[in-house]
């Protein structure tokens, strides 16, 4: 594979506090409701985060709300329930995540286009064991370890696990590579295929 | 296929189809802006725009009344970027406009053996002409225009084998929310769903799309129906299938993609056509269904997040979904607002009126399926019955374009998801077939169109 240079920084490793949310199936209308989707551009969309959850109905902040208590000011994990980031194939998902330093989110499963649309923008979706995610759920919020060139994720006290990353995906995270200035250096088989093909 | 896939890299597709619209091409086209760089196939790229886009017609000046301005520079923007890259746009005001995953079919670009692909969830559609279709982000949506390819994996495969007779009243709508709620919402993560047995093969190819537009609602990453007659004559003579010569070595191509009964799938799924009941949601995702008669599990039967899912619906374990009051139906959204489920409500509304305090909303799917109706006086049907009938589009769907429920109402709606806030802020969505959303207009309640049926079957028949 030829190797397009960096286009953005490279992800390899991260240490931060976490911060859960348990819900199952939590879906990318919540992650963030369509009428952010307006937006014509991918910056700004930080307060569309999880907007219905965050505020009340007159617009202000829930206390209870796991992104408003004071753990989660600088965390820059989340612990998410099973199935995170279903429904809506919205990249507005990732991008608000993003917007709000979450760099990271951890589950035992993540939606594939979800999934997908993270890993494009440096928002590394991991999926670990049922017994760890459930340890790191019991804790509530602890400083967590990354390591994404050895695909481990650890405890500061001991307890690790690895996960698994589709392996060009994880290249392109580790060297900054952009998918798109890949797909463009393939131009020589892309335009062979489609002479051939037409 | 481009190149196929590698322990290292993903398999590089060639797409067959990009359908884009306004919500999430903005950013692909700005990418392409900053690098300079071209759509590489304007002539396999197709836009429409229903969003954001308003369902009244237009003020006597031209003028359409967006929801506000942001919307009204969505779709300027769609318009901008297709003349900037000479991309084909079936706009605001155009007859050839609608939900994109109507018009796809519609117009014959949809057809078997291709890859399409474009930037919304509900591409799953396009696979019930045994297109292999999937929903992409903005990023991918910036990679084909650019290079006409896609990073892909192999996905897993699930067959999900329905047989026997569907039961009078019981839908297409009624079968894919009954396969959800059996196998969950993630239940087909990383899979691709092929749809097969005697009664998918007795569905039309309207009710196919219903099936496989809501493959995304368990998690596929695609569902596709393998082709067969029902699909060839839905598309010949269609605008964009081959014609002559053309079309008859298309179909010998396309006969042989049909359903492979030796194939063996990663995982199978098998559920008896005559079993299934009408469905209805009662939760926040399209897993939490149940048949229309049965009550909503018990408290013990619930996780936490199925409680929580129920205290927002309003709604009580062991409590029944069935006779509750409406405040909204909504007839319309990719997965039912083609020209026969319109027929079939408005079957169960002629001579009907809709219950006092009941607002129904009628979006066809396309202009085309509004026109059609027209014609066969169905808009009369709706109207008369004190429906609103309104110009093609997402609209409730998903509410972005002013079209939105309120807090605390109930909608019973033929759409596809029943997220929180999805029609609109604290709105609480029963996701149904046609059928039980006109009965339920008629009644005001979640209503059982069974019992409609049988008391004036006159009306439905004719
Ligand atoms: S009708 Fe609804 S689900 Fe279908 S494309 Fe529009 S918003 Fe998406």
């Amino acid at each position: 594979m030829s190797v397009p240079a960096a286009a953005r920084e490279p992800f390899l490793a991260l240490t931060s506090r976490y911060v859960t949310m348990p819900r199952v199936d939590v879906d990318t209308d919540q992650i963030i409701p369509a009428r952010f989707l307006k937006a014509t551009r991918r910056d700004g969309l930080a307060e569309g985060l999880f907007a219905d959850w965050r505020c009340d109905a007159e617009g202000a902040q829930r206390p209870d709300f796991v992104l408003n208590r004071a753990q989660a000011e600088g965390a820059q994990i989340l612990v998410a329930g099973h199935n995170f980031g279903c429904g809506s194939s919205r990249e507005h998902a990732p991008w608000a995540l993003l917007a709000n330093g979450i760099r990271a989110v951890v589950s035992t499963g993540i939606a594939d286009i979800f999934r997908n649309n993270a890993l494009k923008n440096g928002l590394l979706p991991l999926v670990v064991s049922a017994e760890f995610h459930a340890e790191l759920l019991d804790r509530g919020s602890d400083v967590l370890h990354i390591d994404l060139v050895e695909q481990t994720v650890a405890l500061e006290d001991g307890p690790r696990a690895t996960f698994e990353v589709e392996a060009f995906a994880r290249h392109c995270l580790l060297n900054g590579i952009d998918e798109m200035d890949f797909l463009l250096q393939q131009e020589p088989a892309i335009a062979a295929y489609e002479t051939g093909a037409r | 296929m481009v190149a196929s896939e590698t322990e290292a890299t993903p398999a590089i597709l060639w797409v067959d189809l990009h359908l884009i619209h306004e919500v999430t091409t903005p950013q692909a086209f700005d990418v392409l802006r900053q690098r300079e760089l071209a759509v590489r196939r304007p002539d396999l790229t197709v836009a429409t725009m229903d969003h954001s886009t308003p369902t009244t017609p237009p003020r006597a000046d031209g003028r359409y009344l967006f929801d506000d301005e942001q919307a009204r520079t969505q779709t300027e923007k769609l318009r901008d970027n297709c003349r900037e890259f000479g991309i084909e746009l079936h706009d605001l005001g155009s007859p050839t406009q609608g939900i994109v995953h109507v018009i796809g079919p519609e117009l014959g670009l949809t057809q078997p053996g291709q890859v399409i692909v474009c930037g919304d969830s509900h591409t799953s559609t396009h696979g019930a002409f045994g297109a292999m279709a999937f929903g992409i982000g903005t990023s991918e949506v910036g990679h084909v225009l650019a290079t006409q390819c896609l990073l892909q994996r192999r996905p897993k495969t699930m067959a999900i084998r329905v047989d026997g007779t569907l039961a009078d009243g019981v839908t297409a709508k009624d079968l894919i929310l009954a396969v959800i709620a059996r196998i969950g919402v993630g239940g087909a993560s990383g899979h691709l769903i092929e749809y097969c047995g005697s009664a998918i093969r007795s569905l039309s190819m309207e009710e196919r799309m219903t099936v496989c537009n809501m493959s995304i609602e368990a998690g596929a990453r695609a569902g596709m129906i393998g082709p067969d007659d029902v699909t060839f004559e839905y598309l010949a003579d269609r605008p964009r299938s081959p014609k002559g010569d053309a079309w008859d070595a298309a179909v010998r191509r396309w006969r042989e993609l049909s359903t492979d009964e030796q194939a063996v799938h990663d995982a199978e799924v098998v559920i008896d056509a005559g079993s299934l009941e009408p469905m209805i949601t009662y939760g926040t995702n399209p897993g939490m269904a149940i048949p229309l008669g049965s009550p909503i599990p018990s408290d013990h039967e619930l996780s936490t997040s199925e409680r929580a899912a129920l205290k927002y619906m309003g709604l009580q374990p062991g409590d029944r979904v069935l006779g509750k009051p409406v405040d909204v139906v909504f007839l319309g959204s990719c997965t039912n607002s083609r020209l026969s489920d319109l027929r079939a409500a408005a079957a169960l509304l002629r001579g009907q009126k809709v219950a006092p305090g009941v607002r129904m909303l009628v979006v066809p799917g396309s202009q085309a399926v509004k026109r059609a109706a027209e014609s066969e006086g169905l808009d009369r049907v709706f109207r008369d019955a004190g429906a609103e009938w309104r110009e093609a589009g997402c609209s409730m769907c998903l509410g972005m374009n002013g079209d939105r429920l309120e807090a605390g109402q109930y909608a019973v709606s033929t759409s596809n998801r029943n997220f929180e806030g999805r029609q609109g802020k604290g709105g609480r969505t029963l996701l149904a077939s046609p059928l039980t959303a006109a009965a339920s207009a008629v009644r005001g309640r979640v209503a059982d169109a069974r019992e409609l049926m049988s008391l004036g079957h006159d009306a439905v028949s004719s």
